[in-house]
């Protein structure tokens, strides 16, 4: 059984991502087989740019092995587009499904404020949170993105940039951020610490 | 709300920081994975590594210089020069940097903008522009030319910014090469190609200390609607707080102001936050 594997669809840069769980001292594995993917117990799904870069996932039965390991309790962490797949879908890709994990559709940050998104904002917190346990409402996280969810029922913590959105989304052991801890200084390195330490569910 | 950003610069060449040597505290201060490290845990907001290495050898240690430096930085890291294809670009990412920035490489081949921002994401992808204004009177106050109610969007500005200042003219190679290129349609062209940000160098204040042009930034800010980030002519607090309140730079990246200690990141982000401008202050 594995304990933390990122999964890569070849969509963004997973070095930082793992670089960030090694400086923790967690072992991580980097991996695009279904099979492993199936009996991992932390799932962390990071990436950058389009959001069509997700249709991988589905192709080579990754969305699948996804589903099968948390059937079987395992913790799951979107980053960034990782996150955003969590959702239904997203208007940057008509038609390309998401994995349904909460409902709700990715949209583009209105015309009024600039996009992308990119730099340090807050995220404030609405509810109580594992993967935010000892961050500070307020802290400042990285962001660089120009779609976003609104804040919805599942949301911890929210963004304001024009109107507010969803920086964090968290249910039971289903964990998605938009901003990007692995570079998010000292704040990002507890989020992912507390992911990796989550105690097992199963 | 989001803040503006501070940004630490390294020149560096083999391997080797240039123009850092006065740090203090560091066991080496010529080290740009120390340095790095130093000005992320004093506030940096990001952190820029700039090979000004002109020669072959110079690229392969950059690769190895990045992955190094990467290794002890957790907040973004962007590196540059040199870069020219988008294998360059690949093994720059490779090695850990977060975006790279192209500067005479994306004048060369304007399509390696969008190779680049196909590949990795245009986040990933920042267009250094360096310019020279070919007004005589770099401070000149702008003459308003009449309303732009007539006009629509980024056109209005592309013309009211012409009116009001002059060209400004695209220089290579380390800002000494002329390209015949004018500063204002090369920023609009490079963000229609996929650049995420500008990064825009006023060559007639870098190494002045006198102040960021701020009127320039302006006006490139007005023309293009991703991120620009200032950079030249800093070496006061003050500078900071103009280029952001005046300037309307959503970053600014210095070098020497903070390599030899005359201002910390701290002071500088406490300063500019009291001044009413949005900052990531404490760290």
């Amino acid at each position: 059984m594995t304990k933390l594997a990122i999964v890569d669809y070849h969509a963004g840069n997973l070095a930082s991502v793992r670089k960030a769980f090694e400086h923790l001292g967690h072992e991580t594995v980097i991996t695009e087989d279904p099979g492993l993917v199936r009996r991992t117990r932390r799932l962390v799904v990071p990436g950058v740019g389009h959001f069509t870069a997700t249709q991988r996932l589905t192709e080579v039965g990754l969305r699948e092995a996804i589903r099968e390991a948390l059937a079987q309790g395992a913790s799951f962490l979107g980053i960034c587009v990782g996150m955003q797949w969590m959702f239904e879908s997203s208007t940057e890709a008509p038609g390309v499904p998401g994995l349904g994990l909460f409902r709700g559709e990715v949209e583009k940050f209105s015309s009024r404020v600039k996009s992308p998104h990119v730099g340090w904002n807050q995220i404030e917190m609405l509810a109580p949170s594992r993967l935010l346990a000892g961050v500070p409402s307020g802290a400042f996280v990285y962001y660089t993105h120009s779609y976003r969810v609104p804040v919805m029922e599942a949301t911890v913590a929210k963004t304001d940039y024009g109107t507010p959105f969803t920086g964090v989304v968290e249910r039971a052991n289903l964990f998605g951020v938009q901003f990007h801890p692995e570079k998010s200084g000292q704040a990002g390195l507890r989020i992912l610490d507390n992911f990796a330490m989550l105690e097992d569910a199963a | 709300m989001l803040t503006k950003r501070i940004i630490a610069c390294l020149d560096c060449s083999r391997g080797r920081v240039v123009k850092g040597v006065q740090f203090m505290n560091l066991r080496d201060a010529g080290d740009p994975a120390e340095l790095a490290a130093a000005h992320a845990e004093a506030g940096a907001d990001e952190i820029v590594l700039l090979d000004i290495s002109a020669t072959h050898e110079g690229r392969g240690t950059l690769v190895s210089t990045v992955r190094h430096t990467a290794r002890v930085l957790f907040v973004p890291f962007t590196v540059g020069g040199g870069i020219r294809t988008l294998r360059d670009a690949a093994a720059i990412f490779d090695a850990g940097a977060d975006k790279i920035t192209i500067n005479s490489g994306a004048v060369a081949d304007p399509s390696l903008i969008t190779q680049i921002a196909e590949r990795f994401g245009s986040q990933a992808v920042v267009v250094a522009i360096d310019a020279k204004r070919l007004a005589t009177d770099v401070n000149r106050p702008p003459t308003r030319q009449g309303s732009s109610e007539t006009h629509q969007g980024h056109d209005a500005d592309l013309a009211s910014s012409h009116n009001l200042l002059g060209d400004a003219e695209v220089y290579v190679s380390g800002g000494r090469k002329p390209t015949g290129r004018l500063l204002f349609p090369w920023a609009k062209e490079a963000e229609s190609r996929g650049a995420g940000e500008i990064l825009f160098t006023s060559m007639d204040r870098d190494g002045t200390r006198e102040g960021f042009d701020c009127e320039l930034t302006a006006a490139v800010e007005r023309v293009v609607s991703i991120p620009v980030i200032a950079s030249g002519g800093a070496g006061s607090i003050e500078h900071f707080i103009e280029v952001f309140r005046d300037g309307h730079a959503d970053a600014a990246l210095a070098a020497s102001i903070f390599h030899f200690g005359i201002h910390s990141i701290g002071d500088l982000k406490r300063e500019i936050q009291a001044a009413g401008i949005a900052m990531r202050w404490p760290v």
